[in-house]
């Protein structure tokens, strides 16, 4: 089959996913109960993304540990995304050297 | 040129710089599961997801049918309509439906963490420069990564793979240390996916599944236990606040 048709097909699905509940909502929620879960849902989407996962995505296990700690560490002092995800990837670098 | 436009544009920057690292890296994945250059970069540019398309260059890799493709994008991509139900509650109210059906397409994991960890509500332009940058960077890194991945050396590359994961504690962690429930509710968001991860029988979920599971059931019990203060409730607290200083 040819490849284009899987890739249109993968196009569609994915973009009616991100686009019907986008505008299918019309105006602000009103319950109180589903507005305050959505303004949780990205923390925990996000959470749920990275942990475990992380930690099998770059094979060296004592450079993510390190990694992800150094990444905690600047987030919380305030440090930017770019400067937080930099040395997050700058550990597993260093690491990968070690072993 | 507009300036909220201009600010997303700034804001979408260290995404783009993420995409194009994971996406070279996804590019030489292509290559290798014999799918070419070309192709590649029209899926990354029609996709803009990382996990849809690594599993569906696999179904492609296999010559898998269309039925299990569709099934597989659902699974994996899910989490998206809980992103963009989130969304569309921060957007501009006066956004014209057009516009929502543009913002829609790029409304990856990242674009919609930094859209939400945003200060006011949403406009067109904002939204547009924060996407702009990261659909270049996700595209173009796709490409070389297809027709130059064997120039990168190894060791940079998956050292790479952590910076996305690097971006989401940066959002995540300044929230749970300013608020108690957001904090809770990571925590338990950690606890069900390793749940889903090690516990024998959870662990033939789908992974796109368990993501949505786990959201649904963390942000669900941070609901029930710490409900947000209405709108009413916050002006009289910023009032207070106000008033106190």
């Amino acid at each position: 089959m040819n490849v284009y048709i899987y890739i249109l097909v993968m196009a569609v699905v994915t973009y009616f996913i991100r686009m019907l509940p986008l505008t299918l909502i019309r105006g602000k929620i009103k319950s109180r109960f589903i507005k305050s879960f959505l303004n949780y849902v990205p923390y925990a989407c996000l959470i749920a993304m990275t942990f475990p996962a992380v930690f099998y995505s770059a094979g060296n296990l004592a450079g993510i540990i390190a990694g992800v700690g150094v990444a905690i560490i600047l987030a919380l002092i305030g440090k930017g995304l770019v400067t937080v995800a930099l040395a997050a990837s700058l550990m597993v670098f260093l690491f990968s050297f070690i072993q | 040129m507009n300036k909220e436009f201009k600010h997303g544009l700034k804001n979408g920057i260290p995404i783009a710089l993420g995409y194009f690292a994971v996406s070279f890296s996804l590019g030489i994945t292509m290559i290798a599961s014999g799918i070419s250059a070309a192709e590649g970069t029209v899926m990354s540019l029609s996709n803009l997801t990382s996990a849809g398309e690594f599993a569906g260059i696999r179904i492609i890799a296999v010559g898998g049918t269309l039925a299990e493709m569709v099934l597989t994008q659902v699974i994996i991509n899910l989490r998206y309509s809980l992103m963009s139900m989130s969304l569309s509650q921060k957007l501009e109210e006066s956004m014209s439906l057009w516009k929502k059906l543009i913002i829609a397409f790029a409304n990856t994991d990242e674009i919609f963490a930094v859209a939400m960890s945003h200060q006011k509500s949403l406009t067109f332009p904002f939204m547009a420069g924060l996407q702009l940058l990261p659909i270049l960077g996700w595209t173009l890194g796709t490409l070389l990564g297809a027709v130059a991945g064997n120039l990168m050396p190894e060791r940079i590359s998956i050292a790479m793979n952590v910076m996305l994961y690097g971006m989401f504690i940066a959002i995540v962690v300044p929230a749970a240390k300013k608020s108690k429930p957001v904090l809770i509710v990571a925590c338990m968001a950690i606890v069900f996916s390793c749940l889903f991860r090690y516990v024998p029988g959870l662990d033939k979920v789908s992974e796109g599944i368990a993501i949505s599971i786990c959201t649904v059931l963390a942000a669900g019990l941070g609901a029930v236990f710490f409900p947000v203060k209405d709108e009413n409730e916050n002006t009289s607290d910023t009032e207070e606040n106000i008033k106190k200083n």
